[in-house]
């Protein structure tokens, strides 16, 4: 099968906003599910595509039909790799959860909100903008 | 209480720094004193007469397509002005030496390749029409 590259850009904006709600009601409710439920997400938006994901699935199915037909398309990769950044957060927030951590589950959470309310509201990736760094970096 | 707080916190934060970026976003600088020299042989091409305009991007990047349009469009208005654009990853020893962070980044070159001008970000068609029409005289 071959692979989608280009996605609808306003998808991933959507989903980011759908995060922070997610992020805010985990912060107020210090709940392993609720930001289970996140890592869940950022799991399939990393492993699988973001269109893919359960958000992404969301966003096409109840969303996108009520948006005009006509749209910028993005690159699948900055979204996916942001995914992954998010995946990591979300992970340590939720093993800050479970092992009742709460420092380590604010931190990571708050980090995490920060970025998806900066890609919702004003359509800025901070984890697409980490990616030349990191490749100068890597290549020393 | 204390989650409130933090939450309205979090959410002022990104307002703040997002509202910064916006305005700073694809803004031309100006360059008074002359720290970074490209030649014909860093870029693989020869310079254009009168300026070049050296957009780096990479293929991660949404909004260097935006750039490559503005800037394709706008120098075909002037004459011995040429858009050069270099992918960032494939390039790390020259993003190294003129400091280039994130993508995409423009300099404005003079006819002998020294940067006198650069923009990080989209850079707005009527910044980059003000200039080259400065870099023309």
């Amino acid at each position: 099968m071959s692979e989608l590259r280009e996605i609808d850009a306003r998808g991933p904006r959507w989903s980011a906003g759908l995060t922070a709600i997610v992020l805010i009601v985990a912060l107020i409710t210090k709940s392993p599910v609720v930001i289970a439920i996140q890592l869940v997400q950022f799991g399939f938006g990393a492993f699988a595509t973001p269109p893919k994901s359960p958000y992404g699935i969301l966003y096409r199915k109840l969303v996108q039909p009520r948006l005009p037909k006509t749209f910028h398309t993005e690159d699948i990769r900055p979204p996916q790799f942001a995914q992954w950044v998010g995946f990591f957060f979300a992970l340590l927030a939720t093993i800050g959860a479970l092992g009742h951590t709460w420092p380590l589950f604010t931190i990571a959470t708050v980090f995490a909100l920060f970025a998806a309310l900066l890609n919702s509201i004003f359509g800025y990736c901070l984890g697409c903008k980490v990616y030349l760094l990191g490749v100068r970096l890597r290549h020393r | 209480m204390v989650t409130a707080l933090l939450i309205a916190g979090v959410i002022i934060a990104a307002l703040i720094v997002g509202t910064i970026y916006r305005n700073r976003v694809g803004r031309i600088k100006n360059i008074n004193e002359v720290k970074h020299v490209v030649s014909a042989s860093d870029i693989g091409t020869e310079l254009g007469s009168v300026a070049t305009i050296l957009q780096f991007s990479s293929a991660f990047c949404a909004p260097c397509r935006i750039t490559r349009g503005t800037l394709s469009t706008v120098v075909t208005s002037f004459t011995g002005i040429k858009h050069v654009e270099i992918d960032a990853e494939k390039n790390l020893e020259l993003v190294r030496r003129l400091d280039i962070r994130q993508t995409p980044t423009t300099l404005f070159l003079n006819s002998a390749g020294q940067e006198i001008a650069r923009a990080v970000g989209a850079p707005k068609r009527d910044q980059v029409i003000s200039a080259l029409e400065l870099i023309s005289g």
